[in-house]
């Protein structure tokens, strides 16, 4: 298949469109804003495709519930102070157990902070974010071709478990251009039928869906059945990708854009001849705790490297258990680390430490 | 001979007393006995008044103001 | 003798949990009766408030689905996106629709979005105790308006439909009352004509209707739809607001 120079933020919109989504919701705000102008003539394009640029980020995740309720793939996009917005229909969602794909394309914060990329959304992703115990599956790119590749994905996993899925890129995935495969176009006729819809009880007894549960049994119980669920994603849904991870002294864990950069900084150590790896997690939530374990069988000093004050740092220390050494390097803010900063960084402590 | 009936399900009356307020012969009238849920209901009490031109028509008047759906109208 | 009047089809058989005199007991019977009397079981999806309506759907025998606070209109919005050939509706009480769900309900008025909303105005929150709404009026007294609303403390109250009336989306706004038989099936007329014109696609309707919270008021139900007729419906009038079609025939 042809390769496209595309823009992240395109890919990820017309890998949606491709994955059956004909629903999108939205609303402005910088560094996301291409997705919804993506959509809006796309969709249009299309008999079938619905685009609204909403009142606000709260209307736009609103109407995801209303269209996914209906049975349709529905997706919205925003960036970090919208997402958090949104957090209320997320909480929803999952509740509900409705699938619906949100898009982060995160920026420097918190408060209105700046339109710079960065990764402090990982705790609002991946620890709920909104109210209850639930868990969203969150899944992090790191280049174009991933944000197209876990779009697509994304809406499969979304129906398959019921479930909301959060795509946590950045501002500068979203910008930049890099060529990208585009996955082939879903024929939404041949997906699965959902017969758990509101349609209108037509040839069947009238059905509601609702997250109140006012006997605290049944609550508990609604609880206990999600954890289930996320129980069975936790098995199936890990993911992550090793690089150098053979005769690695230190393994630097980072996700997204900071594992692009990370990679660029292993190679020139690497060439300096410091036996550095990477381990870099896709899946966010399901976090690959096992694989990152398994390591310290080889491995005893990690890393990890973040744009933001440390927040993957925590999923690390609980997945080594006490295992190893951790130790964290991370720039807030919206600053875009170097792969030199990062080497620099990375060999001093490999120096300081005698791992040569 | 009356040309209406209605029949009320006490049960589900919770005395709110509109029906009593809306009908135009006065044909309805708390009862003295509780229900289930507490409430002194309504009841037709047409089978015991003997008023000159107290008839019920089965105009629905009161059934329609009935929050609870407690009252079936009949008309002939 | 024949039956002439009796439980809608479309009403499951589990008796309300609402207050007695409760506007919403009998506004659920008569939406109930005109989806019997229009055919729309099969096709009608509604989505319930939160507020004392919030278990709407333990009576309606339609699909029916739960919106967050305030957000029916953007459930709606998204909901008849997908199903534009179903019929939706919004069931919100005045603080869903008029506080937390105004941008929303503005917003989709103003697009013209196809779904109709029924607004129950009882000028308190119900469900949580009797507060202030903001169609509460002036010198009505609620648990956070002590002695009465104030225009200086509280702020005037808002006449909601008479603002979405403005947006030219809006095909047809009506306010009516169900604390009397004659407003009751004027109500019921109205409901009819919303679902008529949604399904003819002329954009948004809603309904607004006045109703007795007797338990909030704390007034008796006579009382009550007593004073919607000499107070309330003095400050919020009872008519058509806007229609489109311009049209007097029988929505049935």
């Amino acid at each position: 298949m042809p390769k496209v120079l595309m823009r992240g933020n395109h890919a990820l919109a017309e890998a949606a469109v491709r994955s059956g989504c004909r629903y999108y919701f939205g609303y402005p705000i910088t560094p996301q804003n291409e997705v919804p102008e993506y959509m809006s003539e796309r969709l249009s394009k299309l008999e079938d495709g619905v685009f609204i640029q909403a009142e606000s980020e709260i209307a736009s995740i609103h109407m995801v519930i209303g269209a996914s309720m209906a049975g349709g793939r529905a997706m919205t996009s925003s960036s970090s102070p919208g997402i958090s917005l949104k957090q209320e229909g997320i909480s929803f969602l999952a509740a509900l157990e409705l699938p619906a794909v949100i898009v982060n394309m995160t920026r420097g914060s918190p408060g209105l902070g700046n339109i710079a990329p960065a990764q402090s959304d990982y705790f609002q992703a991946t620890r709920g974010g909104g109210h209850g115990d639930y868990r969203t599956i969150v899944l992090a790119p790191n280049s174009c071709q991933e944000l197209a590749d876990l779009t697509y994905k994304a809406f499969d996993l979304a129906d398959k478990y019921r479930t909301p899925v959060v795509i946590l890129g950045d501002g500068m995935l979203g910008q930049m251009m890099e060529p990208v495969e585009l996955p082939p176009e879903v024929q939404i006729k041949k997906l699965p039928h959902k017969d758990w819809t509101l349609t209108g009880a037509k040839g069947r007894p009238s059905r509601f869906i609702r997250s109140l549960l006012l006997d605290p049994f049944e609550e508990e119980e609604h609880n206990w059945k999600l954890m289930r669920k996320y129980e069975r994603i936790a098995k199936e849904e890990v993911s992550w990708e090793t690089s150098f991870a053979d005769d690695a002294r230190l393994m630097v864990v980072a996700f997204g854009i900071a594992a692009r950069i990370a990679k660029g900084a292993i190679k020139r150590m690497r060439d300096e001849g410091l036996k550095v790896g990477l381990i870099r997690p896709i899946s966010l939530w399901p976090f690959p705790s096992k694989a990152i374990k398994e390591l310290t069988k080889k491995v005893r000093h990690f890393f990890v490297f973040e744009m933001n004050m440390g927040q993957m740092l925590e999923d690390v220390k609980l997945a080594l258990e006490g295992n190893g050494e951790v130790h964290f390097y991370g720039r807030p803010g919206g600053i875009i680390l170097t792969p030199l900063e990062i080497s620099r960084v990375i060999s001093s402590y490999y120096y300081q430490r005698k791992l040569g | 001979m009356a040309s209406g009936m209605i029949e009320i399900d006490s049960e589900l009356c919770k005395d709110c007393k509109l029906c009593i307020s809306v009908c135009p012969h006065r044909l309805i009238e708390s009862s003295d006995r509780m229900n289930q849920k507490g409430y002194y209901p309504a009841s037709y009490v047409e089978k015991h008044l003997k008023k000159e031109g107290s008839k019920c028509t089965g105009c629905g008047l009161c059934a329609i103001s009935c929050p609870e759906i407690a009252i079936e109208v009949y008309r002939a | 003798m024949k039956k002439i009047f009796s439980r809608p089809k479309s009403l499951k058989k589990t008796p309300f949990h609402y207050c007695p005199g409760c506007g919403h007991s009998v506004l659920h019977r008569i939406i109930a009766e005109v989806i019997d009397e229009m055919n729309l079981q099969e096709k009608i999806i509604g989505i319930p408030p939160a507020g004392c309506a919030v278990l709407a759907y333990l009576y309606f025998d339609i699909d029916m689905g739960e919106a967050s606070h305030g957000r029916g209109a953007a459930l709606a919005t998204g909901m008849k996106r997908v199903l534009p050939d179903r019929v939706v509706f919004t069931y919100q009480g005045d603080g869903d629709i008029a506080a937390i769900g105004t941008a929303e309900t503005i917003h989709a008025a103003v697009r013209g979005e196809n779904f109709s909303t029924i607004f129950v105005n009882n000028g308190v929150y119900g469900m949580t105790g009797g507060q202030m709404a903001p169609t509460t009026i002036l010198g009505q007294n609620t648990t956070t308006s002590p002695g009465g609303r104030k225009q200086k403390r509280d702020g005037f109250p808002v006449n909601l439909s008479e603002m979405l009336a403005v947006a030219k989306g809006s095909a047809y706004i009506e306010r009516t009352a169900v604390n009397s038989p004659a407003n009751i099936l004027k109500t019921k007329k109205a409901i009819a004509k919303a679902f008529r014109i949604q399904m003819e696609g002329h954009g948004f309707s809603l309904i607004e209707v006045l109703s007795p919270c007797p338990t909030n008021w704390k007034m008796e139900p006579i009382e009550a739809c007593k004073w919607i007729d000499e107070v309330m419906a003095v400050h919020y009038p009872l008519g058509v607001l806007k229609d489109v079609t311009g049209d007097k025939r029988d929505a049935h």
